[in-house]
């Protein structure tokens, strides 16, 4: 259950500039490609997430622009530079590590100061850079202390300073958050979108988190398998999925599959081998269908509403006999699960507001505005992911 | 649970009770009493007796430090112990820096037949020590090569190496694969890398691994026979000569010497691995 907290922060134009520009890019590992043929563009000061299942390539793409991974072929550009077989140490990125990979030999203000001193900064320079860089995460008081004395949310503060205090032009953030509980997470979220605010520089995130990401981010990249699947806003992927891989990893979705009936301007009809016949209106058909394509239907859990009589057939509305099977009570809602006459399985979000439902295995409706719903082609019904179920 | 509160508290107590206090008359602590016995009731006797002013072993006849005089004044036992440590020294130094790189290799670089090229590493810690000293010598012999400290040092190389190869390797392990890649990103190029973060965090290891060895290669007896010649004579080959015509008091107080010294080598080497522990994380 997820909801866009983001929608009304603006990403910046499409026309600013480009910090991080990935083309056509290809890494293959032995027998596994790990990416194939990205196309990234990463404008200046925006918060980018890169999401996807474990294993689908995100975390590669970001070590190819952090430097640690060199592209089999294609291009990364960084502020408009080929920097494709440049090394990690000559790239103005840094990288905050999912271990955090905090030098265990050094006090936490030494490691801070690692970059700057490499860099031959000035000691008195080093000095207020290195204050002011804890001042930001708030570690003030732990700049004597190792590594190893710390908490897990301290060393992230730690590996966020060490990275940021080197003014990156970009900063990449490897699941940041991926080690700590839900509760500092939730902390930490809301500290890494200040500090995104507070320093203007681009943020490239990686997580598998989708909520993470949708609360985090400007624009989201779905990856999947190496390839990315869609671009977009929070909102928009959120809202207007283009493929049913992007519906089903983003929040929770009803999917169900059948093949396209009618096609109008006004709408069109899908029907499931079952029988099932689900009207689907703009604004929400992204994908040009015609009658006799595979497709998807995916309708979001909270768009459905339940009721133990039929609503009239009307057009625009879609409304099926079925069964209350399961009701899961979550505090602010309530899960049900309802099986179709037509043997589907719909998840149904219903607020709680202390309403009597239905008896358990006794007959309900499930209805939905065909406006709620999106039709999506389906690519290849062999590697698309299961129905609803 | 309707028992006598007493009569409950005292069994509780009987059951529970630490036998902290008495000699644990079970088979499995005369077993380990014994077996404690054998190891280190020798090694006692010894340490007592390199106090006997007798000149033979067997009976006391008071304490007395004449024994420990004599060796201090053996010129043939300082020159022993000086081949041993230059031995020593020379084979963990050069040993160290070619183990530790060696481990680093094996564990950040992927190449054909690196499994192999592993077990081949390592392979001196099971091979036998007179394998060794055999082959060692039979080489030397067929590549005409005379023996002198050189060779006895090579061939300690052997050993030295595949340990602190081990150990440097076992900590590189447990480390974050991911510091090498932390000093690149703020900057370092890879000999910074290597020498600022990788190396301090290795020290330990690299401390540890070259007081094994060092310790190995003091008490060598058998690879330095078959591989010292020029008239190098290390320690354990002088004193194997001094008891084959019966243990001298002396030789006691050699080797209660050589015990401390293990010992406060073995402390050091303690030392290091609780401090590696400490900054692991």
């Amino acid at each position: 259950m997820s909801q866009t907290t983001s929608t009304q922060r603006s990403a910046p134009p499409a026309a600013a500039t480009l910090d991080v520009e990935l083309r056509q890019v290809f890494k293959i590992f032995g027998p596994d490609t790990a990416v194939k043929g990205v196309d990234l563009k990463i404008r200046q000061g925006e918060f980018f997430s890169i999401l996807g299942p474990s294993g689908c390539g995100k975390t590669t793409t970001l070590r190819l622009i952090a430097g640690f991974e060199t592209p089999t072929t294609g291009e990364v550009l960084l502020q408009g530079r080929n920097v494709s077989h440049m090394p990690a140490y000559r790239r103005p990125v840094n990288t905050v590590f999912q271990s955090y990979a905090l030098f265990g030999h050094m006090s936490v203000w030494d490691n801070i100061a690692f970059g700057l001193r490499i860099k031959r900064v000035g000691k008195s320079e080093v000095r207020t850079q290195v204050a002011e860089a804890l001042r930001l995460v708030q570690m003030e008081s732990f700049a004597r202390r190792v590594p190893g004395q710390l908490s897990g949310g301290q060393q992230q503060r730690v590996a966020l300073a060490r990275a940021l205090v080197n003014r990156p032009a970009v900063m990449l953030l490897d699941e940041p958050l991926g080690a700590l509980d839900l509760k500092l997470r939730k902390e930490m979220q809301v500290e890494l979108s200040n500090l995104h605010r507070k320093l203007g520089i681009t943020f490239i995130m990686v997580t598998h988190d989708q909520e993470e990401a949708l609360s985090l981010s400007d624009r989201i990249a779905v990856m999947r398998d190496g390839e990315i699947e869609q671009v977009g806003t929070p909102s928009q992927i959120y809202d207007f999925p283009k493929t049913p891989f992007v519906a089903d990893f983003i929040g929770e979705t009803n999917l169900v599959r059948g093949k396209v009936d009618q096609a109008a301007r006004d709408g069109l009809k899908v029907t499931t081998d079952t029988g099932l016949q689900v009207w689907v209106q703009p604004p929400k058909i992204e994908i040009p269908l015609t009658a006799g394509m595979a497709a998807v239907v995916s309708v979001r859990p909270e768009k459905i509403r339940l009721s133990t009589q039929a609503s009239p057939a009307q057009p625009g509305q879609n409304c099926f006999a079925g069964r209350l099977q399961h009701v899961m009570y979550l505090g602010t809602h309530l899960q049900c699960r309802v099986v179709l006459n037509t043997g589907e399985h719909l998840t149904v979000l219903q607020p709680n507001r202390h309403q009597r439902l239905p008896e358990l295995e006794t007959p309900v409706y499930a209805s939905w505005a065909a406006t709620d719903c999106l039709a999506l082609a389906a690519k290849s019904p062999a590697s698309e992911l299961t129905d609803a179920s | 649970m309707t028992a006598p509160p007493t009569a409950a508290k005292s069994a509780a107590a009987r059951s529970a009770a630490p036998s902290r206090f008495r000699l644990p008359f079970t088979w499995q602590g005369v077993f380990s009493l014994g077996m404690y016995g054998f190891m280190y009731v020798p090694i006692l006797v010894l340490a007592v007796y390199s106090f006997n002013a007798s000149r033979y072993g067997a009976r006391w006849e008071g304490f007395s430090l004449r024994w420990y005089q004599s060796l201090f004044n053996d010129r043939r036992i300082f020159a022993a112990l000086q081949d041993s440590l230059t031995i020593a020294l020379v084979a963990v130094g050069i040993s160290s820096v070619l183990g530790t790189l060696m481990a680093i290799g094996l564990a950040k670089y992927r190449f054909r037949g690196k499994t192999l090229y592993r077990g081949v590493s390592y392979l001196p810690l099971i091979i036998p020590d007179i394998a060794i000293g055999v082959a060692t010598l039979v080489f030397l012999a067929t590549a005409g090569i005379a023996l002198n400290l050189w060779t006895v040092i090579a061939a300690h190389m052997v050993f030295c190496l595949a340990y602190i190869a081990v150990v440097v390797s076992s900590r590189l392990k447990g480390l974050d694969p991911h510091l090498e890649e932390a000093a690149l990103d703020l900057g370092a190029n890879p000999q910074q890398a290597l020498i600022k973060v990788l190396l301090p965090q290795l020290l330990p290891a690299i401390v540890s691994g070259g007081l094994l060895s060092f310790v190995l290669s003091m008490d060598d007896l058998l690879i330095s026979s078959f591989t010292a010649g020029g008239g190098v004579n290390p320690l354990p080959i002088e004193i194997f000569s001094r008891v084959r015509t019966g243990v001298k008091p002396d030789v006691n107080a050699l080797s209660v010497v050589l015990i401390m010294a293990s010992g406060l080598i073995a402390a050091f080497s303690e030392y290091f691995r609780a401090y590696s522990d400490r900054t692991s994380r």
